[in-house]
């Protein structure tokens, strides 16, 4: 229960004691680190997925919310009130996405006597709608980019974009670079809206060419509006931030002054409470800049700031709702904190880039990074955790701060690679790629930095990586099995009198096989002769390879091997020796391509089918999923229904083929 | 040429002599039976035996010379499937259709006589057309032992595997018949006493393969077969879970303790042995590259019994991947009385503590002349061989350079027995040097020429010797004598100790017992 402790003219004063996160990973524990260090108590809440994740586990309390998907959980108000109530909780923190720019429940949790840590459920509102948002920065003379009737354009506003009035994640955008396309786009975002918001409203603006997503943070007390600088979020796949940065590089003083002149302009206005964010495009070419939305909330990308400010944006949060005053930096004028150094994040997801960036499910059996000064890991998952499918795939936000912004990503370069990530595949080697780009180095940010430069592309491995690798891995085993034996344990590895054929170890790797051929008896050696050991122990092999020496860390599992070298690590599956025929798979068995739940099953067992015909529908994080018949035939096994969620690799159907 | 030049080029003929075998049939027959889905013998194995495992071949040069292929469409040798040691016995059946020769008669009964002095479970790959029709005589009688040994070692508590691939008729059809456990391939096998066109001359019944011996057949009707596999692959990994059943335990523990690798490397050895063998070795050297070195529980590698007295042969004890053993080494080629006594002593000390012995030959038999038959030399050889042949512990014998003569019989040549015996490619082995031996049959006939007043024939007595001389080197070469199947294999000497590892532990699955039981000692 709030507690009025102190009434200082209108404010009221009072003191959170215990906080709940109506959320879940790697933001509760966020907010959790902040909590302990003021002294308030934490509850967790967690869906059934999540209850051995180690946010839980940090929370003094935790409530169950039963159920896995977003809607039963994480998506319940009335089920996160009962769970606030229920543990004694009196404020309640909504972290980033599921309802932290929900008004309704911002309500919710207020009329339950608890305080939110958040802005008023007005300012929610009025942010929520771009219309209404629009209206209101036009009149505090924020920048905005005009709306052009599609009627008007001419040549000479081209390229426009159409966009969906509810929109969001870059659905129903097109940008449409001759005249001739536009009605066609109008139609076809139009359509796309109205089947995915509901409401088929669009407009169109100007097309900003390799423009940059650039936002200041604020935050809003009774005394007025804080500034805490400007961020880059430029570098995003599929409107997906990947790389943000504090402070936004390359910006002459000038453009920096406005830009927060601007964002404070636009908070004011709305009279906002608490930690927000104003997000504004911004053209290179002429650092001209459009407001595009606020967001109501801690932004996930709210590290860097804190970083180069010294601040602690949760604690500011806190003190907000609890009606006292955010932190000032005495003796600096308001609208130019001085950055000091410079920071730089990188979300890592749990994402196959091999396999059109399915997200990935599986337990990380290992995860670690390189301790060094200055890195600072945000994570919602601890080795042994088990990677689900349910929510949003980001494992971890690994952010560094330097001196320079050269050297921030240099030292975020080097976390990321010296890092151990087992058990599930992720969008690593690609913040790599981009963090080693020449053009990111050199500050070039836009949103169209991963296309523009090819980023996106040359993930395959080298194939004498996967070579070296998987010969690291084959010998990692057989020294694993010696040191297991239970006879003739000094006996050297595969030795034999008389060599008929190298011995041969098969694993998996993406899509394919990798096959290893090699020899063993006095030390080992691949079959062709290019590889030899220096050192080999179940753990470390140490390869010699054209006279350099790779030193490879093998963790071996029951079904994986994962091999981290300097050039890179490379996840093989074990493929078992023998398979008991009654394990294998019937032929014409649809197997799921990716964790996911069954959105619709358009057949029934016994039903003919003809090759290619959609059998079923899986939905994977907002994606959807067709699973067709391989051939003509007829089902004879349907083994899921909907709603049902399946791992990759589980039997769907099975589609008999029928004979000639 | 160097010591390790002249070795290379011997253990160079070795792998081709090896390469032989592993051929199998040749190129187009092992297309063939590849091309119908099937695995080597080898393959088999490979995909038998546990991975990264070792794995002990015998005799791979067996038929070496003779007019059959090297190796004899057999493999034999040592795996260890499930962490069980285990004989493993495949036919090759891309030679001449697996039949069994002579030689494939001799192997199979070496290996079965391993199996059974070393108590381990066998495992036969089956796939062979039966005896080589032409050279029955040699087979028929002899080879009924095969069947009766496999329930015979049934009957010993040594479990019998038949994993049945491909053809096991008539007499063959005995070998999943006599075993314990029967594994049958979908389609592949077929056992039956006789085929179709014997049904039909014996009876006049019409019949085909399938109901007379296919593997569905014997699963779900006769019983013969336990399991019925799918495909090769699936017929080795039921064998393998029959094997992970068998609840095995060794009679003795393996030592628990961490041991060092020698104190010199192995590698010195091709260094040490010399072409001719002639010039004498010290067998330490040896020692010191086969025995366990320096370390803790092994603080002198090489404790030498009596090495004051007889010192044309050393004996003492050493380490082998922690397991203590006593050696017997030649040093300077011949044996006299003293050496004679040591060695009577050593191995009853041996047998008085349960230990193994190792004999390391390079031995040009016993003292002949005067002094030394007036001194005894036949009653003190006959004690040492008295002493080897009553001796129970286990014996292993290495052939690193000569051994001629009765030297053959009082070191544990073939005839007494040993576990394991294995040959370098330095090694000769004959009743006597072959000049020597050329040269006692020229003094005889000149004698016998002289004794009837007849004159000799000194050109055709030349020739005689060169002929004679010849013949023997050749039949005293380690390839003849492993093609005799008189060791079970020549092996590098750098990978003795490897060899003499896994004899130890495989001699651990039976009882180390020594005894007090010898021949009266003639003193």
């Amino acid at each position: 229960m709030v507690e009025p402790v102190e009434t200082c003219q209108e404010r009221e004063i009072v003191t959170i004691q215990r906080l709940l996160v109506a959320n879940r990973g790697e933001i509760a524990s966020r907010v959790f680190a902040s909590c302990r260090r003021l002294g308030i108590g934490t509850v967790a809440v967690h869906a059934d997925a999540d209850a051995g994740l180690p946010y839980v586990a940090e929370a003094d309390l935790a409530v169950r919310l039963p159920g896995d998907s977003p809607a039963d959980t994480y998506l319940r108000p009335d089920l996160l009130v009962e769970a606030a109530l229920a543990a004694g909780a009196d404020a309640v923190h909504p972290g980033y996405g599921f309802l932290s720019e929900n008004a309704a429940f911002a309500r919710k949790v207020i009329d339950a006597g608890l305080a939110w840590v958040g802005p008023d459920p007005e300012s929610i509102e009025l942010m929520g709608s771009k219309v209404e948002a629009k209206k209101r920065m036009a009149d505090a003379g924020v920048p905005l980019l005009a709306d052009l009737d599609p009627a008007a354009v001419s040549d000479a506003d081209l390229p426009v974009l159409v966009k969906a009035s509810a929109g969001g994640g870059g659905r129903g955008m097109r940008v449409v670079r001759d005249l001739g396309d536009l009605p066609g786009a109008v139609e076809a975002a139009s359509a796309e809206a109205l089947s995915a918001f509901g409401d088929g409203t669009v407009f169109v603006e100007r097309f900003v060419e390799h423009g940059r997503h650039v936002e200041v943070q604020v935050v809003g007390d009774a005394e007025g509006v804080v500034v805490f600088g400007d961020r880059d979020c430029s570098v995003q796949r599929r409107h997906q931030k990947v790389v943000e940065e504090a402070p936004a590089p390359g910006l002459t003083d000038t453009t920096r002054r406005a830009l927060h002149a601007a964002a404070r302009a636009a908070a004011e206005a709305i009279g906002y409470r608490g930690a927000g964010t104003v997000e504004f495009l911004l053209d290179p070419a002429d650092e001209q800049f459009w407001f595009l939305e606020m967001n109501t909330r801690l932004q996930v990308e709210h590290p860097v700031t804190e970083l180069v400010h010294g601040v602690d944006l949760v604690e500011q949060q806190l003190r907000v709702a609890e009606g006292s005053l955010v932190q000032r930096h005495a003796g600096e004028v308001p609208e130019v904190l001085t950055p000091r150094g410079h920071a730089m994040e990188a979300r890592l997801y749990a994402e196959d880039p091999s396999r059109d960036w399915q997200p990935q499910s599986g337990v990380l059996t290992a995860f670690d990074f390189p301790v060094l000064p200055g890195v600072r890991v945000d994570a919602g998952y601890a080795e042994g955790s088990t990677v689900t499918t349910h929510y949003d795939a980001m494992l971890a936000k690994v952010v560094a701060h330097a001196p320079t912004r050269d050297e921030a990503v240099r030292l975020l370069a080097s976390v990321l690679a010296g890092a151990r990530i087992h058990g599930v595949a992720t969008n690593r080697d690609l913040l790599l790629r981009v963090l080693r780009a020449e053009a990111f180095r050199a500050g070039d940010v836009s949103t169209d930095l991963l296309d523009r430069h090819g980023l996106l592309l040359g993930q395959e491995p080298e194939r004498d990586h996967v070579a070296l690798s998987a010969f690291a891995a084959a010998v990692a085993l057989a020294e694993h099995g010696a040191a297991t034996r239970v006879v003739q344990r000094g006996i050297p590895v595969g030795w034999r009198n008389v060599v008929s054929s190298p011995h041969t170890t098969l694993f998996g790797h993406r899509g394919g096989e990798v096959v290893v051929a090699w020899l063993g008896g006095a030390g080992y050696a691949s079959a062709d002769g290019t590889m030899t050991v220096v050192e080999a122990s179940p753990t470390t092999v140490v390869v010699g390879r054209h006279g350099v020496r790779h030193r490879c860390a093998v963790a071996v599992t029951e079904r994986s091997v994962d091999v981290d070298s300097a050039l890179g690590h490379i996840a093989l599956r074990r493929t078992p020796r023998f398979v008991d025929p009654a394990d294998q798979v019937a032929s014409g068995s649809l197997l799921a391509p990716m964790p996911g739940s069954v959105v619709s099953v358009s057949v029934t067992p016994g039903a003919e089918v003809g090759a290619g015909q959609p059998v079923l529908v899986l939905e994977a994080m907002k994606m959807q999923h067709t699973v067709t018949a391989p051939h003509a035939g007829v089902v004879s096994e349907i083994n899921v229904s909907v709603g049902d969620q399946v791992a990759a690799g589980d039997v769907l159907a099975v589609v008999e083929e029928e004979d000639r | 040429m160097s010591n390790r030049a002249a070795m290379l080029e011997k253990l160079a003929a070795l792998d081709a002599e090896h390469a032989k075998a592993v051929a199998g049939g040749g190129e187009k027959y092992v297309e063939r039976h590849r091309s119908r889905g099937k695995l080597t013998a080898r393959e088999r194995i490979e995909l038998l035996v546990d991975e990264g495992s070792a794995f002990l071949e015998l005799s791979p040069l067996a038929g070496w010379g003779s007019d059959f292929a090297v190796g004899a469409s057999v493999v034999t040798g040592i795996g260890v499937v499930e962490g069980v040691e285990c004989m493993v016995i495949a036919n090759d059946p891309t030679v001449r259709g697996g039949a069994s020769n002579p030689w494939t008669l001799k192997k199979v009964q070496r290996a079965a006589q391993i199996a059974r002095e070393n108590r381990l479970p066998s495992i036969n790959l089956v796939e062979s057309g039966g005896a080589d029709l032409p050279t029955q005589k040699e087979i028929f009688i002899p080879g009924g032992a095969l069947f009766r040994g496999l329930t015979q070692a049934s009957a010993a508590r040594t479990p019998t595997i038949a994993l049945v691939f491909g053809n096991s008729t008539a007499g063959g059809a005995y070998v999943p018949g006599m075993s314990d456990y029967v594994v049958m391939v979908k389609e592949q096998a077929k056992v039956f006493l006789g085929g179709p066109p014997l049904v039909k001359m014996a009876t006049g019944e019409e019949s085909d393969d399938e109901s007379l011996g296919g593997a569905e057949m014997h699963a779900r009707t006769s019983g013969l077969a336990d399991y019925l596999a799918v495909d090769e692959p699936d017929a080795i990994r039921l064998g393998r879970r029959i094997v992970a059943r068998l609840n095995w335990r060794k009679a003795v523990a393996a030592p628990a303790a961490a041991y060092a690798e020698p104190d010199h490397d192995p590698d010195e050895l091709l260094d040490l042995i010399p072409e001719d063998l002639k010039e004498p070795f010290d067998p330490r050297e040896v020692i010191a590259r086969l025995c366990d070195g320096v370390g803790s529980g092994n603080e002198i590698a090489f404790d030498e019994f009596k090495p004051l007295y007889g010192p044309s042969l050393v004996t003492g004890w050493a380490k082998v991947h922690g397991r203590q053993i006593g050696i017997l080494a030649n040093a300077q080629g011949v044996l006299f009385s003293e050496e004679s006594q040591k060695a009577a002593q050593f191995i009853q000390l041996a047998n008085q503590i349960d230990v193994p012995l190792l004999f390391l030959h390079n031995t040009t038999g016993y003292m002949v002349g005067k002094e030394y038959e007036q001194g005894g030399i036949i009653k003190h050889g006959a004690m040492m061989i008295n002493a080897v042949s009553n001796s129970t512990v286990p014996h292993l014998s290495i052939m690193m350079g000569a051994s001629y003569g009765a030297g053959n019989y009082g070191m544990c040549g073939r005839a007494y027995d040993p576990r394991f015996l294995f040959t370098w490619p330095s090694a000769k082995s004959a009743v006597m040097g072959p000049a020597q031996l050329a040269g006692v049959l020229s003094i005889v006939a000149r004698q016998a020429a002289e004794a009837k007043g007849q004159p000799y024939d000194d050109e055709g007595d030349a020739q005689m010797r060169a002929f004679v001389e010849q013949s023997v080197e050749e039949q005293s070469l380690p390839f003849f004598l492993s093609g005799m199947v008189y060791d079970d294999g020549v092996i590098d000497p750098r990978d003795t100790r490897t060899v003499l590892g896994i004899c130890l532990s495989v001699i651990e699955n039976a009882p180390i017992e020594g005894t007090d039981r010898f021949g009266v000692f003639r003193m």
